[in-house]
């Protein structure tokens, strides 16, 4: 058990970097799953554009959190293997209309905002050194943590204007 | 999830154990804290009607706190599910415990899109092995 939220070790943090990714790699795959379920190219322009918009975005945060996780010499977790639990698992969990795939893209933005701030948090409270330069890996996560904010807005703006 | 929650599930489990009022000594040994932090925070969930503390008999959660303690555990669950299944750490029980702190409810909600969770979670939590009894993963080794 540990109490209160710090991250003390190299370990804990590419734990915590694997399941960043792995948020990501859900992000990913639903928003192509979305698309293809609803026909969203040919119905809904703007829907179409925010997921794959959100699915580049998602790539590239997955990416600069494995340049990370390399550097705490840390395995990535397979894009396909992810995409395979996604579709394995969309029945139970897939939107029936466009506002649904809005909600759904809105959940991801705010889970991944939640996600970076309390890992940013996490590391923020501890003196722990680790193998990755302290100052670099908050710019990053601060940096992707933006992104996220910035997501929440557009899906938001987008849910007003329809 | 924060300490306070944490202190939640500690209480839930050790109640559903014992079928009756948790001990503070008991709270504190599940925590590793001292008994004296353990009842500062006691205190705390009382003033939130989160608990209710009878002196030489221990506590007992009200229904609120009942109802959040299933939350948390619940997203303990889950953190322990994700890892064994599809991370497959083989120490999940000592990394969920690790990372608890750290992940948020609405981040385990969104790892549960990925895994099999059964729909009685969390009565399925076994507290001798600490994990999930329906966990397809051997159970013989539970955390120290």
């Amino acid at each position: 058990m540990s109490l209160g939220s710090t991250v003390t070790s190299d370990h804990q943090l590419a734990r915590l970097l694997q399941i960043g990714a792995v948020l990501e790699e859900v992000v990913e795959a639903r928003a192509h799953r979305h698309y293809r379920s609803l026909d969203v190219g040919d119905q809904n322009p703007e829907v179409a554009a925010l997921l794959e918009e959100s699915a580049i975005e998602s790539a590239a945060h997955r990416e600069r959190l494995e340049t990370l996780m390399d550097d705490l010499d840390a395995e990535p977790i397979g894009y396909e293997e992810i995409a395979r639990l996604v579709e394995e698992h969309y029945g139970r969990t897939r939107p029936d209309d466009f506002d649904g795939v809005l909600y759904d893209q809105l959940c991801n933005e705010e889970t991944a905002y939640k996600f970076y701030d309390d890992l940013i948090d996490a590391i923020e409270a501890t003196d722990a050194r680790f193998a990755v330069d302290r100052d670099h890996l908050l710019s990053v996560l601060r940096t992707i943590r933006e992104e996220e904010a910035a997501g929440v807005e557009d899906v938001t703006q987008l849910m007003e204007f329809r | 999830m924060n300490t306070a929650d944490q202190y939640l599930k500690a209480i839930y489990i050790v109640q559903r154990t014992e079928d009756g009022p948790a001990a503070t000594g008991a709270i504190a040994d599940a925590l590793d804290v001292s008994p004296a932090s353990a009842n500062e925070m006691i205190g705390k969930l009382e003033q939130r009607d989160l608990a209710d503390h009878e002196k030489y008999k221990g506590v007992r959660l009200t229904d609120e706190g009942v109802e959040r303690a299933r939350e948390v555990l619940q997203t303990y669950c889950i953190i322990e599910r994700f890892l064994a299944n599809v991370l497959e750490v083989e120490e999940f029980r000592n990394e969920a415990r690790a990372l608890e702190a750290v992940i948020d409810d609405i981040v385990a909600e969104r790892l549960d899109t990925i895994i099999d969770r059964n729909p009685a979670c969390p009565d399925c939590f076994n507290a001798e092995t600490d994990a999930c009894e329906l966990l397809d993963v051997c159970q013989e080794h539970p955390a120290d």
